[in-house]
């Protein structure tokens, strides 16, 4: 397992980590791979309709990763998901984000994202954005295998961005998407 | 404690004296030009990991076979490890690469084990060949299908068949050398390893004309020349260990400089090919375990072979 900060430093600095999600393991590897002072801060948001649907599930998100559960289903929530991360930034945590919205099983590029990293931004403007991509895990452990491949995992950190003034939803969530694929790229 | 042991502590002895001075005259240069020269910085990382790597092998050359068989289906692990992870396999490849890992490292190293040499010098290049494409196509994806399982072959070949043959020395009975094979060992890595350092040396103080430049731009003809050179005198000094004459030991050293270099210039195309510099970053200054091990992966089978041709009974 292999950590590349190729566009920003591990500075304990406030940040959104946004990655691209291909297993269940994503967030517990951008995890292991920050240093101790900044995993301290670092909250992942997870779904609650997976994180909550088991004791043992809410043990580990909960309790274990000290997620942010949000409800992914519009019509079932009774909380808004950009509330919740922004109120968890607003004290203090930054947050492991997967804007795809879910599993990536095509096994290429990305899904389009969701318009929530947009709305944090808006609203957190300051706070950088970094983008995240994690190769080779879902390698490792394709959906319904059993036995695990020992390839080695990267974990890339590209160069942080922001919302800029007057940019709207689909320009920042298009330049979003482009520089998480620019970072697969970057060593 | 035997001959072969005394022999082998010796040798071990010098390769610490020479690693002392060496780590010496890194701690000079870093002091007089500055430790932060990319080119000094690297070659004290490259200096402290060879420190662990005499170790760690003589460590495992002092428990003889099983010390020698462990350490190198760890190097065939590792190596495999760096090298699957740059092929570009599918979903439909998992059993067949679970497979590699956890099925044909264990088989081909237990073989070796029981020194039973008509078999582990096939299983992998007939019956890992012929099953692996098996498994392959009953998933039933046939895109790419040839250059996937040819991947997957190359890396069994490289990685496990041909590292394999380095424990395998221990397994040839020579008449007069009975409980010295591990000495076999000891000569194949340090001249592999002291022809690629020499090769470095000669290559950073004099490598002007360079030899394949689309493939690797630190390999010289200065270098190589002085490297091999000094690997074959390295070679012949060492006969004393071996079952060789010093014209023959030094003529060995030849073959398995030649193969080294030539399979250095191979995975570096490879290499090439898939855009990366280093196979890996597990050795701090050296990249990957390929990095390390591709002059022995190329040259191991070539001894192993004319070791037992001319010299072995069995």
């Amino acid at each position: 397992m292999q950590a590349t900060w190729a566009g920003c430093a591990p500075h304990p600095r406030q940040r959104v980590y946004f990655a691209n999600h291909t297993s269940n393991g994503d967030f517990v590897l951008i995890w292991t791979v920050l240093p101790p002072a900044l995993r301290d801060q670092t909250r992942p948001v997870a779904a609650a309709d997976y994180w909550l649907t088991s004791p043992l599930r809410s043990f580990i998100g909960r309790d274990v990763f000290n997620a942010v559960l949000i409800d992914r289903r519009p019509d079932a929530r009774t909380e808004d998901p950009v509330a919740q991360m922004i109120a968890a930034a607003d004290a203090g945590a930054s947050l492991i984000i997967f804007p795809e919205g879910q599993r990536n099983m095509t096994g290429e590029g990305l899904l389009p994202f969701k318009s929530g990293l947009y709305h944090f931004a808006r609203q957190r403007p300051d706070i950088d954005l970094v983008p995240v991509w994690i190769a080779n895990l879902n390698r490792v452990m394709p959906k319904g295998e059993i036995v695990p491949i020992p390839l080695i995992c990267t974990v890339t950190f590209g160069e942080p961005l922001h919302l800029q003034a007057g940019e709207d939803k689909d320009t920042f969530l298009a330049r979003a998407t482009a520089a998480l694929i620019a970072t697969q790229g970057a060593t | 404690m035997n001959g072969a042991t005394a022999d082998l502590w010796m040798l071990l002895l010098g390769l610490g004296g020479v690693l002392v001075a060496a780590s010496l005259i890194g701690a000079i240069l870093a002091d007089r030009k500055g430790a932060d020269n990319p080119v000094i910085e690297n070659l004290n990382a490259r200096i402290k990991a060879w420190w662990v790597m005499v170790i760690l092998m003589g460590l495992a050359l002092t428990f003889g076979k099983a010390g020698a068989s462990v350490l190198f289906a760890f190097c065939s692990f590792a190596a495999l490890r760096e090298f699957l992870t740059l092929t570009d396999t599918r979903r439909a490849d998992h059993m067949a690469l679970a497979a590699s890992f956890f099925v044909v490292i264990p088989v081909q190293y237990y073989l070796i084990w029981t020194e039973w040499y008509g078999l582990y010098s096939i299983f992998i290049p007939v019956y890992a060949f012929l099953l692996m494409p098996i498994i392959v196509a009953l998933r039933g994806d046939t895109g790419r299908f040839l250059s996937r399982v040819a991947e997957v072959q190359w890396a069994l070949m490289v990685c496990v068949f041909c590292v394999s043959h380095v424990p395998a020395l221990l397994s040839l009975q020579i008449p007069g050398f009975e409980g010295r094979n591990v000495l076999l060992i000891a000569f194949l890595v340090v001249v592999v390893q002291g022809s690629d350092v020499a090769q470095y040396i000669w290559g950073k103080l004099f490598g002007r004309t360079k030899i394949a430049p689309a493939l690797s731009p630190s390999k010289t003809w200065e270098g190589f020349i002085g490297g091999a050179l000094t690997a074959i005198v390295i070679g012949a000094s060492l006969s004393f260990l071996t079952p060789f004459t010093p014209l023959q030991a030094g003529a060995m050293a030849f073959v398995i400089v030649l193969m080294g270099f030539f399979g250095g210039l191979v995975m570096s195309a490879i290499k090439r090919d898939r855009g990366v510099k280093d196979w890996g970053q597990m050795i701090a200054g050296h990249g990957g375990f390929i990095d390390r091990l591709d002059s022995v992966i190329f040259s191991a089978p070539i001894f192993f072979h004319l070791t037992r041709f001319y010299w072995s009974t069995v």
